[in-house]
């Protein structure tokens, strides 16, 4: 055991996330709910300043703090994404949160700003109790902005709902450490990858039971965290639940934690039971596909709709992940930043639609927008077929890196299965174009805040969705140096 | 200079047709007809050039397709063939524009009429400057399109609609064969160049397909396919059924289309591969017996009919049936000549026709019409002289070319020819009596027209009148004029005589023709060098000839020379020496040049005694001759056959498929997955109860169930 001071300094992004989280805390008890947006804005700064805090560290890989962490270019990628996630958040619901009636709460922000320090240190944990505390830190926040809008009965409900699952999804993830404690004698990472590779060249030339049951119950905790299917349920309901920019922030960054996790969990411990977790993974894929495309079809709901959409996403991503190919990884990557930018955009646009001041939920309500709107209709349209997956917009891409490198790694009937449901997909989502554009405008039409923010996200997430076509290289030069900071 | 005379109507269309509603109805017909009228006077100062002086050339535009050894170019063929089609065209195509700004007054879409003018303008003319087979079939279905356009322009007419769609699918069937026709010439010849094709055409003479198990002579299956086309282009017996609904469309597209110019596609195409036909002796016979009964069965059914237009529609179709039997007794020459004529006369008598119903308020039934002659005089003497010409009285232009086409037939010789030949002269008789049917019915006896209609008949205006003058001028003179050049002579004074005409420019021309004659073949390799071998015969010829010619005075330097065609045609028809035809007409027996006068003369009293000085003939003769009236009237029950046969069976055949699509193919494809998608949908929302017991029920079976995956796989280790 030793503790270095100067081990300190590698931290400090989240050190600095940390106290100035408590530091909020105590301004805002002084100042109430008045100072929320001086809190958001003061949040957004000190996340583009912990962007900054990454860049400017060292990304060779070093383990710290007796290896309970691991600082390396995987992790520093994956934090970089997740920081911008989160200012892009701040952003989506600075408009919001003031004008909704009993969200407008000081701690809002600050619960953002510790869910981002839980994903943090999920991100650079090396070791299994690490993950445990960063998965609680993170997922306790989400808990209560989940059901921070009090008044509302359904936002409770998301809140109560999100919280019993998540922590049968934390106890199942205790349980399978301890089985995979028992069976490997470490719950640190480098020395459960040395335990497993010796147990799968040892005398039986296969691992235990007991391991692969504590790897499975492991990967489950995981995967529900990411929301892929059959451990979505909870996703809908909360999605639909919580307030809008909840959900945008449960669609944005999370997720991408989760993945960032999932991928040093499988290459670093679990590597040598790669033939193992590659059937998981290969089963929880094709799974959320599957149900992404199919239930979307009949859901009226934008939110539900868009909870479907991103665990349709998860789906495609995790093809990149079964692969266990240093290109199948990079694929994940840009399809997560692609990703990223079409939800941030999407959700942009919805927060902004006010039909009577309540926040537009329904398909029916954007119903011949085109003809009053045109300048959103047209957005709205891009993004969706992005999401799609229509050439030439970003939204291809991501999809086509990850085919591609599924038929090189020869799982052609993922790339098959993918292709299909992508096409059952385009239903709903050009059904939502249908209707802006040649459905007759119901009663009433939709107004749209004027908010800066709001603005300014959907017009970049536009140029990124459109342009990305003429300059792939810069996300395809991040990915590739992400996945070489895991893999060497 | 050549190639804005093939653009400028492309740049009208474009002009008028995208730009039709910023030009106003006004600038759209300027540009239109000024287009057509620039194309119209480069086209016949290349008469000159080309035809007169034989500088014969090709002007390569771009390379279109190159697959393998197969290439074509985008390139104008200008020999003697395209550059009178191309005369042809442009003057009546600017007649007609000019006419249409008059005719169409009243319609609301003008410069879309104009745009889809110009159109077939151009298409017609890339058809008759095509290069190889494919640029003529770009011409080919490009006219057929124009003419579905213009068929069909009064679109809110279901009867125009049908007839448009008519057109359009009878045709297919014709062009179904005309491009099976363009594929088996790349079969045998390895090219669709006319260059390449022609100069092959001799040694492809003894070539055969297999084809199932037969053998085929390879030139007369191609003879055959393309005459197909030709079939169903220029209205020949079997295919001919959409023409007369053709005439739905508004008259100046009867005149320029169905009359003047595209149908005379077919005729084009033959003469055009007259180089390959010449060995193909079946095909030859068969375009001649398939003209030969065109001619009178058109003739008869013409007789009956009351619609003035219809009337010249027949008519139309009986006169294509002449060019055709004479190109199967290799007169070419003299098919080219009768579709020049032709087209001056009937185009002439079709807006006549135009005028009438212009000034009787839309009437076309003749039965409704009569004793109108005195208030339109202009338009009755300009029909006079169409119908002079169609019925082939002596010095009006059919009377030179409808002659010498009998005169072919008979001098050919051979059964088919010599059938041809009668079933022509009683077309003649025929044509001549139908034609002043039509006249007697039209403009003379009581007025049967309503008195409102008959109170409003006014000549048409000058816009009208002027471009009937053009075409009556052709009619007048037109055959005296080409008579040698296109069908030379020994009779009929010399070539430059007639060249030479009253100006100056013509009198140089005639000039250098006598040059040429005197310098005999120095002179025809000089012009046409290309040419030089396969005409060497011709040329042998000459050279004799012209030896006694230049010892006759220069006036006549081709007197005697029977063989005109090489040097007005030079190698743009090809005709084998013992098939000239065209020569031996010459020399046939006096009742044999007399007869068709005379029987065009009997006609035309025939039809002064049963409509105008006894008028209970008519009746008379349509109850005593009752069956064969009704035969005639019915158009000889084609269409009522081919509703039976083909339509009838289509339709049937087409609910089955459609049965077959609907349930079997959209119910099990789109449709049935769509709906499968559904209830999978309803399956999974239904599993989202909202229950969190249920969603936690879920959570832990899904991890059983992996774990149980575990176990089934790996048995030995649990």
């Amino acid at each position: 055991m030793s503790f270095d001071i100067a081990s300190l300094t590698l931290i400090l992004p989240e050190l600095f996330m940390a106290s100035a989280g408590l530091l909020l805390v105590v301004f805002g008890a002084f100042l109430g709910n008045k100072s929320l947006a001086s809190i958001s804005w003061v949040s957004f700064w000190v996340f583009l300043a912990a962007i900054f805090m990454v860049l400017a560290a060292d990304w060779s890989p070093v383990t710290i703090m007796n290896d309970m962490l691991i600082l390396d270019g995987f992790g520093a990628g994956f934090k970089i994404m997740v920081l911008a996630g989160m200012m892009a958040s701040v952003l989506l619901s600075l408009n919001f949160v003031i004008t909704q009636d009993g969200l407008g709460r000081f701690e809002y922000p600050i619960l953002m700003l510790l869910a981002g320090l839980g994903m943090l240190i999920m991100i650079m944990s090396n070791n299994l109790l690490t993950v445990y505390m960063g998965l609680e830190l993170q997922s306790l926040s989400l808990y209560v902005l989940a059901a921070l809008q009090t008044k509302s009965l359904k936002s409770s409900e998301a809140g109560i709902k999100y919280f019993v699952l998540g922590a049968l999804a934390s106890g199942m993830f205790l349980f399978g450490t301890s089985f995979v404690y028992g069976y490997t004698g470490s719950i640190e990472f480098q020395a459960i990858g040395s335990s497993v590779t010796a147990l799968a060249s040892g005398e039986a030339q296969a691992l235990p039971a007991g391991f692969i049951l504590g790897m499975v119950f492991v990967l489950i905790a995981i995967v529900f965290k990411i929301s892929a299917a059959p451990f979505h349920m909870w996703t809908p309901d909360v999605y639909q639940g919580a307030p809008t920019s909840v959900t945008a922030f449960f669609a944005l960054v999370p997720k991408v934690a989760a993945i960032a996790l999932l991928i040093r969990l499988l290459h670093v411990p679990f590597a040598a039971a790669v033939d193992e977790w590659q059937q998981i993974i290969w089963f929880v894929s094709a799974a959320s596909m599957i149900v992404g495309a199919f239930a979307a079809l009949v859901q009226d709901n934008i939110k539900r709709l868009l909870a479907y959409s991103s665990i349709g996403h998860m789906g495609y991503a995790l093809i990149g992940i079964v692969l266990a190919t240093s290109y199948g990884l990079e694929a994940v990557v840009a399809y997560l930043v692609i990703y990223m930018f079409m939800t941030a955009g999407t959700f942009a646009v919805i927060l902004m639609m006010r039909k009577e001041d309540v926040p537009v939920t329904s398909i029916r309500d954007l119903a011949g927008l085109s003809s009053y709107q045109p300048a959103m209709a047209y957005a709205l349209a891009i993004l969706m077929f992005s999401m799609a997956g229509i050439p030439p917009l970003a939204g291809f891409f991501g999809k086509l890196y990850i085919f591609k490198a599924a038929i090189e790694a020869d799982f052609v009937i993922l790339a098959v299965l993918g292709v299909l449901t992508s096409v059952v997909a385009a239903y709903y989502y050009l059904r939502i174009i249908k209707v802006m554009f040649f459905d007759e405008v119901a009663n009433e039409e939709i107004v749209f805040v004027k908010s800066k923010s709001l603005r300014v996200l959907t017009w970049g997430s536009l140029v990124f969705v459109v342009g990305f076509i003429l300059m792939p290289s810069p996300v395809l030069d991040f990915a590739q140096s992400v996945i070489s900071g895991l893999l060497g | 200079m050549e190639v804005i005379a093939i653009f400028a109507p492309l740049f009208g269309f474009l002009l008028a047709g995208l730009f039709g509603k910023g030009l106003t109805d006004k600038g759209s017909q300027f540009i239109t007809c000024l287009c057509v009228i620039a194309a119209a006077v480069i086209s016949c100062s290349m008469f000159f050039d080309v035809v007169l002086d034989g500088h014969t050339r090709i002007v390569d535009l771009v390379s279109w397709i190159t697959v393998g050894e197969f290439t074509v170019n985008w390139a104008l063929r200008f020999d003697q063939l395209s550059v009178i089609m191309m005369c042809v065209i442009t003057v009546v195509s600017s007649c007609v524009h000019v006419y249409s700004i008059g005719y169409m007054s009243h319609d609301a879409c003008k410069s879309r009429f104009m745009a889809y003018l110009s159109l077939f303008t151009f298409a017609m003319l890339m058809l008759v400057t095509a290069d190889n087979l494919l640029q003529l079939f770009f011409g080919w279905e490009g006219v057929g399109l124009a003419s579905y356009l213009l068929i069909g322009f009064w679109n809110h007419k279901d009867s125009a609609n049908a007839a448009s769609m008519k057109a359009f699918i009878v045709n297919r069937v014709g062009d179904f064969g005309l491009a099976l026709g363009i594929m088996a010439t790349f079969v045998v010849f390895g090219s669709i160049e006319f260059e390449t094709i022609f100069a092959h055409a001799a040694d492809m003479a003894d070539v055969s397909f297999e084809f199932w198990g037969g053998s085929y002579h390879a030139l007369t299956v191609i003879g055959l396919l393309l005459f197909m086309g030709a079939v169903g282009k220029s209205a020949q017996l079997g295919l001919h059924v959409w023409l007369p609904d053709a005439m739905e469309g508004p008259t100046p597209v009867s005149a320029l289309i169905h009359a003047a110019t595209m149908v005379t596609a077919g005729v084009f195409l033959v003469a055009r591969f007259s180089p390959l036909y010449e060995y193909a002796p079946i095909a030859l016979q068969t375009v001649c017996i398939f003209g030969g009964i065109t001619a009178f069965v058109a003739a008869t059914i013409g007789m009956t009919q009351f619609d003035i237009k219809r009337v010249i529609a027949y008519s139309t179709m009986s006169q294509l049936g002449y060019m055709f039997f004479a190109l199967g007794v290799s007169a070419y020459g003299a098919a080219m000549f009768h579709l020049v004529t032709h087209a001056f006369f009937k185009a002439l008598l079709f807006l006549g026709a135009g005028s009438v119903i212009h000034a009787m308020s839309d009437e076309q039934d003749m039965r409704n019409m009569g004793g109108i002659w005195k208030k339109i005089p202009t338009t009755y003497v300009l029909m006079w002289i169409g119908s002079l010409a169609l019925a082939g009285v002596p010095f009006f232009a059919g009377y030179y070319s409808k002659d010498i086409i009998l005169e072919s037939a008979w001098a050919d010789g051979s059964w088919f020819g010599s059938m041809a030949f009668w079933l022509g002269i009683a077309a003649a008789f025929m044509t001549a009596f139908y034609s002043w049917r039509l006249i007697i019915m039209t403009f003379h006896g009581k007025p049967r027209a309503e008195e409102k209609v008959m109170a409003h008949i006014h000549e048409s205006p000058a816009v009208m009148l002027v471009p009937l003058f053009v075409l009556a001028f052709g009619a007048l003179f037109s055959g005296k004029l080409l008579y040698d050049g296109f069908v030379g002579s020994a009779h009929h004074g010399s070539a430059v005589a007639t060249h030479a005409g009253d100006t100056e420019t013509h009198a140089d021309v005639s000039l250098k023709e006598m040059e040429k004659s005197l310098h005999g073949a120095e002179s025809a390799s000089h012009d046409d060098a290309h040419n030089a071998d396969h005409d060497d015969a011709h040329t042998q010829d000459e050279d004799a000839h012209h030896d006694d010619v230049a010892a006759d005075d220069g006036h006549a330097a081709s007197h005697g020379d029977a063989h005109a065609g090489p040097q007005f045609w030079a190698d743009s028809l090809v005709v084998l020496p013992e098939n000239d035809t065209v020569e031996a007409a010459h020399s046939v027996p006096l009742w044999v040049k007399k007869l068709p006068i005379v029987v065009g003369g009997v006609g035309i009293l025939f039809a002064y005694i049963v409509y105008m000085w006894s008028s209970g003939l008519a009746k008379f003769f349509t109850t005593v001759f009752r069956p064969l009236y009704l035969l005639f009237f019915n158009k000889w029950y084609f269409d009522e056959i081919y509703n039976a046969l083909f339509t009838r069976s289509a339709f049937v055949f087409g609910k089955i498929f459609s049965i077959m699509d609907k349930k079997l193919v959209d119910g099990l494809g789109p449709d049935g997955l769509s709906k499968l998608s559904l209830r999978v949908a309803a399956v999974l929302s239904r599993a989202q109860s909202g229950f969190l017991f249920h969603y936690a029920f879920i959570m832990i079976v899904a991890a059983v169930a992996i774990l149980s995956w575990f176990v089934l796989i790996r048995p030995e280790l649990f």
